[in-house]
Order: C-alpha cells, then sequence, then structure tokens
C-alpha cells in the first residue's frame, strides 16, 4: 500500500515538473498545485498507512493510528489552498497588466508608461 | 503567569495591532498611529523579553497546556530573544521611514496591517520550538510579503512578484516534503525532542544527510545562497524602499537562522559532508555577491548584492560550527540586519530625493546634504567592518574561527570580501555625493523629516552597537551557546519530566 | 449565468433566457448545503468535521446563489462586507486562545464541560467551538472574497 501512494506522489510530482516548465502561467499554477498534492500524500504516508482506533480518547486504546501526519497534512493543505487561491488572483491581475501569460514574455524590466 | 505570556508577547503583539487597523477600514492616517504604537508595545516586550532571559535563561511556554514533546512549545533562547529585539526595532524605524515614503496608495490598501502580519510570522519563525510550527510561520510571513511585494499593482511589481511567489512556493512544498522524511525518520517534531533522540542513538542515521539535502534546499532559496539566489536581485528590485528595508533586513536572516538551527540540532552526524557543504555554498555565495556588487552601478542593485555577501559570511561562520564561529556569527547577523537597515533607507531616501537609480546621473549632493553623505560615508564604514565599527567584531570573529580550523582559503575569501564590499559602497558615496555637480533644479522637492529621522537613527545605533559591543559579548556568547553546545539548547525537555 | 451569456455575444440573453429551474433548486439546495455545513461545524472536535470544512461549504452554497442569480441579488440576501467577516473571525480565532491567560494557563489552553440540556439530553460545552467560529467565519468570507474579486475582474 505505501508502495502504490510512494508511486502515486511520484507521478504527481512528475506531472508538476512537466506542468512547471511550460510557458503558460496557468499551467505553472496547476503544476504547483499538483506538487502540493504530491507532497501531501508523502507526508500522509511517511506516517505509515493502517486501520486503528482514535488515540488518546480512551485510555484502554490498543491499536491506534498515528494522528498527527494529518493534522499536519490539513495545516499544509489550508496554506496551499490560501496560497493558490492568491497566485490566481495575481496571475489574473498580471495577465491584465501586462497583457501576456507567457513568462518567456515576462522577462527584463517592463516600463510603466 | 510571565512564563505564560511573555514569549507570545511578540507574536501577539503585531497580530491584534493587524486585526485592529483592519477593524479601522481604509484609513491611513490611523493606520500610521496604530503601527507605531503597535511596533512600539513589541520593542518593550522584547527588550523584557531579552532581560528576562539574560537574567533566569531559556524561557519556554507550552500551547494548550500540552506538554513537550507532544504539544507546540515556544522557546526563547538568547539568540531568539536578540534576533526578536533587532526586528522589534527595525519595524518601528521602517514604519517611521514608511510615513512620508510609502506613498498614500499603498497606506490605504492596508500597507501597515500586511507589514505587522509579517512581523508576526518573522518573530514566530524566531521564537517557535517546533519545526513544522515553523514551517507555519515561514507561510505567514511569506503571505503577507507576497501582498507586499505585489502592493500597488505596478508592472514590474507584479511580473516580479510572480516569479517571487513561484520560487518560494515550489521550496516551501519542499520543505513539506523535508519534514515528512524527518518525521518518518525520527517520529518527532519538537527541535529539541529530535536532538535527544538523534543523540541517544547508537545506529546508522545516514538518511539524515538526504534531509539535510533537502533542508538546505529549502533554506538556502529563502535566504538567497549559492546557486539559489537567482531570483533574489530581481524580485527585491522591484517593491518600493520600505518594502525592500524589511525583505532586505529580515526575510534573509529567517532563512540563515533556520539553517544555523537546524544544523546545530537535526544534522550533528554526518558532519564532515553536510557542514562541507555549507562552507562551499556560502563561499560561492559571498564570491557572487562580490561580482555582482562590483559590476553595477545602480545603488539599488550594489545594496541588494551586499545581502548576498552578508549571508554568505554568516553561513562561513555557522559551518565552523564553534564557539568563535557562531559567536562572530552572531555578531555579524545582528549587526548586518541593522546596518543593512539603515543603508537602504539611506539610499532610499537619496532616490526619492533625485528619482534616479544609477549613480552616474548624480554628483555633488554632499554641498545640499552634509549630514545624509557623512551618515552614509559611516554606514559604509560600518559595513565593511572597519573598526571600532560593528562589523568588525563579526568578522573578526568569523576570520578567527576559519584560521583556528585550518579553512586559510575562506578566511582570505571573506577577508577579500571586505574590499569588494568596500569599493562597492564607496563607488556610490563618490558617486553621489563628490563629483561635478548634478542638475539640482531637478531634485525633488519631499518632505524628509521622518525619512531621515529613522535612516540617522538606525546607523547611530549601529555605531553605538559597535561601540558597546564588549559589554555585549556575554549576551552573545550565550546566543551562540545553543548552537555550539544543543544540549543546553534542548536541556527544557529534561527539566519538564 | 445570464451575464456570461451575454458577455459571449446573446444579447437577448434576458429575455431568452428563462432560469427559473436553476434559480428554484438553488434556493432549495443552498438551503441544505448551508445546513450541512453547520452540521459539520458542530460536529467538528469529537467528530470529522470543524470550521475549515464547514466554512468552505458554507462558501460553496453562497457562490451556488453567486451562479444562479447575481452579484446585486447576493449582496441583497447577504448584505454584509466580507472583509469585516475576515477580521471578526481572526479575532476570533487568536483572540479566544489569548483569553486564557485571565486563567492563568498557556496559550490556547481551552476549558470544556459537559451540561444537561431538558431536550437535547446530555450536551458538551468546549470554548474550542469558538475558536472554530472564527475559522469558519475567516474561512467562508475568504473563499467568497477572492470568488467574487475574480468575477469583477471578469467584467
Amino acid at each position: 500500500m505505501e508502495l502504490i501512494t510512494i508511486l502515486l506522489s511520484g507521478i504527481l510530482i512528475g506531472s508538476a515538473v512537466y506542468l512547471m516548465l511550460s510557458r503558460s502561467v496557468i499551467r505553472i499554477i496547476i503544476g504547483t498545485a499538483l506538487l502540493s498534492h504530491g507532497v501531501h500524500l508523502m507526508l500522509l504516508t511517511m506516517g505509515k498507512l493502517k486501520r486503528g482506533n482514535v488515540p488518546v480518547l480512551d485510555e484502554a486504546v490498543e491499536n491506534y493510528t498515528d494522528p498527527l501526519p494529518q493534522a499536519l497534512i490539513l495545516t499544509a493543505i489550508v496554506i496551499a489552498f490560501a496560497l493558490t487561491a492568491f497566485i490566481l488572483v495575481l496571475a489574473l491581475r498580471a495577465y491584465g497588466e501586462l497583457g501576456t501569460d507567457d513568462v518567456e514574455e515576462m522577462k527584463g524590466v517592463p516600463h510603466d508608461d | 503567569m510571565t512564563t505564560n505570556i511573555l514569549p507570545l508577547l511578540p507574536i501577539i503583539i503585531p497580530f491584534f495591532t493587524g486585526i485592529v487597523m483592519l477593524f479601522t477600514g481604509r484609513r491611513p492616517l490611523a493606520h500610521r498611529v496604530m503601527a507605531a504604537v503597535g511596533s512600539l508595545l513589541a520593542l518593550i516586550a522584547t527588550i523584557w523579553l531579552t532581560i528576562h532571559v539574560y537574567q533566569s535563561g531559556t524561557i519556554v511556554t507550552y500551547l494548550g497546556s500540552w506538554v513537550a514533546p507532544f504539544g507546540i512549545s515556544v522557546v526563547i533562547d538568547m539568540a531568539a530573544a536578540l534576533l526578536l529585539l533587532t526586528t522589534a526595532i527595525i519595524t518601528m524605524f521602517t514604519v517611521i521611514y514608511s510615513f512620508q515614503s510609502i506613498g498614500i496608495e499603498r497606506e490605504k490598501y492596508y500597507y501597515y496591517v500586511m507589514v505587522m502580519f509579517m512581523i508576526t510570522g518573522v518573530n514566530g519563525a524566531f521564537s517557535t520550538g517546533d519545526i513544522f510550527n515553523m514551517f507555519v510561520f515561514f507561510e505567514v510571513f511569506l503571505l503577507a510579503s507576497y501582498v507586499l511585494i505585489t502592493l500597488g499593482g505596478t508592472k514590474i511589481q507584479l511580473q516580479e512578484g510572480f516569479k517571487y511567489i513561484l520560487v518560494n512556493l515550489i521550496s516551501s512544498n519542499f520543505f513539506v516534503l523535508g519534514l515528512a522524511y524527518l518525521y518518518s525518520v525520527t517520529g518527532s517534531l519538537n527541535m529539541a525532542d529530535i536532538y535527544n533522540k538523534l543523540s541517544a542513538f547508537e545506529g546508522n542515521y545516514s538518511i539524515m544527510t538526504l534531509v539535510a539535502v533537502l533542508f538546505i534546499f529549502v533554506f538556502a532559496t529563502k535566504a538567497g545562497v549559492f546557486p539559489l539566489y537567482f531570483w533574489l536581485p530581481g524580485s527585491y528590485y522591484a517593491p518600493p524602499m520600505p518594502i525592500l528595508v524589511l525583505f532586505g533586513a529580515l526575510l534573509t536572516k529567517v532563512g540563515v537562522y533556520a539553517i544555523a538551527r537546524t544544523y546545530s540540532l537535526f544534522f550533528i552526524d554526518n558532519v564532515d559532508f553536510t557542514n562541507q557543504i555549507l562552507l562551499l555554498i556560502a563561499l560561492a555565495t559571498v564570491v557572487m555577491g562580490s561580482i555582482g556588487a562590483l559590476s553595477y552601478t545602480d545603488m539599488k542593485r550594489i545594496i541588494i548584492y551586499n545581502i548576498l555577501i552578508a549571508v554568505g559570511v554568516i553561513l562561513v561562520g555557522v559551518a565552523m560550527m564553534d564557539q568563535t564561529g557562531l559567536v562572530g556569527a552572531f555578531y555579524y547577523l545582528i549587526h548586518d540586519m541593522l546596518i543593512k537597515a539603515a543603508l537602504f533607507m539611506l539610499v532610499g531616501y537619496l532616490i526619492y530625493r533625485t528619482g534616479e537609480t544609477g549613480i552616474q546621473k548624480l554628483g555633488g549632493l554632499i554641498k545640499l546634504h552634509p549630514w545624509t553623505g557623512w551618515m552614509f560615508f559611516i554606514a559604509a564604514m560600518g559595513l565593511t567592518g572597519v573598526p571600532p565599527l560593528s562589523g568588525f567584531y563579526g568578522k573578526l570573529f568569523i576570520v578567527q574561527s576559519t584560521f583556528e580550523n585550518d579553512h586559510y582559503i575562506s578566511g582570505i575569501i571573506v577577508l577579500l570580501s571586505s574590499l569588494a564590499v568596500l569599493y562597492s559602497v564607496i563607488k556610490i558615496f563618490i558617486g553621489v555625493f563628490w563629483g561635478s555637480d548634478m542638475d539640482f533644479s531637478k531634485l525633488r522637492p519631499i518632505k524628509s523629516d521622518k525619512i531621515l529621522f529613522a535612516s540617522f537613527a538606525m546607523v547611530i545605533l549601529s555605531v553605538v552597537f559597535g561601540l558597546a559591543a564588549d559589554a555585549l559579548y556575554p549576551l552573545f556568547d550565550m546566543a551562540a551557546q545553543s548552537f555550539y553546545d544543543p544540549a543546553s539548547y534542548s536541556n527544557y525537555l529534561t527539566e519538564v519530566e | 449565468m445570464k451575464q456570461t451569456l451575454k458577455k459571449t455575444g446573446h444579447d437577448k440573453a434576458d429575455r431568452q433566457m428563462n432560469d427559473v429551474f436553476l434559480q428554484f433548486t438553488a434556493k432549495l439546495v443552498f438551503l441544505i448545503v448551508i445546513m450541512f455545513s453547520f452540521n459539520l461545524f458542530f460536529a467538528g472536535h469529537y467528530t470529522p468535521g470543524g470550521g475549515f470544512v464547514g466554512g468552505l461549504l458554507a462558501a460553496a452554497a453562497l457562490i451556488l446563489l453567486l451562479i444562479a442569480y447575481d452579484k446585486k441579488t447576493l449582496q441583497r440576501m447577504v448584505p454584509i462586507d466580507f472583509r469585516l467577516i475576515i477580521t471578526s473571525g481572526l479575532t476570533f480565532a487568536v483572540g479566544l486562545p489569548t483569553l486564557s491567560f485571565l486563567f492563568g494557563t498557556p496559550f490556547f489552553t481551552h476549558q470544556h464541560t459537559h451540561i444537561e440540556i431538558p431536550v437535547f439530553g446530555d450536551v458538551a460545552l468546549h470554548s474550542a467551538v469558538l475558536f472554530d467560529l472564527g475559522v469558519f467565519l475567516t474561512v467562508a468570507a475568504t473563499a467568497l472574497l477572492i470568488i467574487v474579486l475574480v468575477g469583477e475582474a471578469e467584467n
């Protein structure tokens, strides 16, 4: 099971790299979203995938799962959500202002006229 | 009561100041007053905190009463306290500097709010004792810095801001990946607990070297270290000066602090490899920064490349990982935060006054602005490290440590970089203040009393810091101790049990 | 819907477009979704759910209205400034943990108790709910604000 999720995470990160190497801003943003998914999946896998009971609540729980990776992923997802939302709004503003969604044309110092 | 509330004050005060400002809506004048009051309160709190830490040692609080290593702990040792104090000083003067320089439009769009949120994140990253919590605070200040770098929405800001966000977004994802590996290896996220576990572990844990490479990738990107500094000169060129003061003085230093912290606590096994890598990239940063600083004639760019040189020099001290090197690194870290803020402020004043950034078009300003000119000269000397100004002690200790450890070439490179720094800033001084007179009628009539007050105050503070360096030695030794002797940092855990 | 059609060149969208089904269903579904979001919010802490999911769902419900009607109608239905909601959410989320200083406990220490209410029986009261309320408000308002901002930029 771990092997499958690790492979899946690798596929996600690989696609993310492919998307981020393209020149279109929107593809790059989708790439960053995929990258964060891959990383979160990796974080989940690192906490060991198993079924078990909720820890802490009962004293007598024997076979419990580690709740920490899930809490960490939730935090990381919230952060990734905020960042993706922000960068989308920014890309829209930049498109309106610079008139291009091609990063190749976003080089050099633009002149404000 | 004090242990409960005191370590959190530097985080809570800027945050609440920001929230109160949000409630008042778009009222720039009210925002100014609140930002000044809030940063003053934060300064008082950090002074109190530093005195408290000096008298009674590391101060710890556990969020939600969950004992460490299970809960999140906020740990303030001397290193964190000094950094918090310097951050508070720089914030206060930058806020005063912004009154006349940032422009009313940006003030209306919650500029001060974002500054306060960024300071919340920076202070949180300095004071937390939990590595995941450090990631969260990194994101807090990065998110605020994304807003700040694009605030105002000029073309260059949008263009460079997009790249800045992209680079930081990718390195943040790698931070999470590194945390995942670290957690699967050690089963803990509390930094002191990880150190205790690793130092007690007998077997082979060479996997930590992989984690070290991931972490150095992440923090080197944030701190602007070779070869990952490529985004820094372009992105830092875009925002207006007050924002650049905050970025240049604080943000890269958080990355440096994180490198020092993780290197002293996590990567203690394969020291030959990890510290060698750190030393090499630090030296490369110094060299590349020097080349950049020498080759440009644009004031802003010269100072931006000087950030790289300083980061490299500090990291050379950190890579030595002994007492002398770390005391030097800490002297240089605090010195560099103060002097970079001062230099950026003075260069900002020149840019606002003349409307030019290239030094060829300027000249002879010493006739109109003798005070500014000589203050700039003092700041330039301080940056270079002329005794008895503040840069001297840091470099002295760092070079001494490199010679003690037989890294003669590193020491010589650090010394030679001083020449590059001297040449680059004196180039600004001679070009702008001496030489043939420029057309004085082109100067802009700007209100500048608060700009100059803040800049001069920063220069004077750095001079005072240099003169008082000897008296402050015990504090810096305490600060360096939690790095060269990590057990002194992590023993707050054993005290609990 | 109408606006989108108009933009793409269908000038007679007003006359041709009869989205009574969409609007009526949206009203119904809105109620269901918003109730479910409250349910998730209160379910938090001990069972799956919580402020973040609840907030996102509440935002989704309001966005449904935004799609079926338009921005003006939405503002008439929900006449609140989103920025104010974000601010109050942040105040709840950080102000409440700070209050724990008054009890002499560290930051984020929560108080909880159980009380008996006649109809509902045993009810757990937890101060973390107030923190979660802050998260709920912040997330819902931020998501809405961003979508409304992007929508404005389109016009």
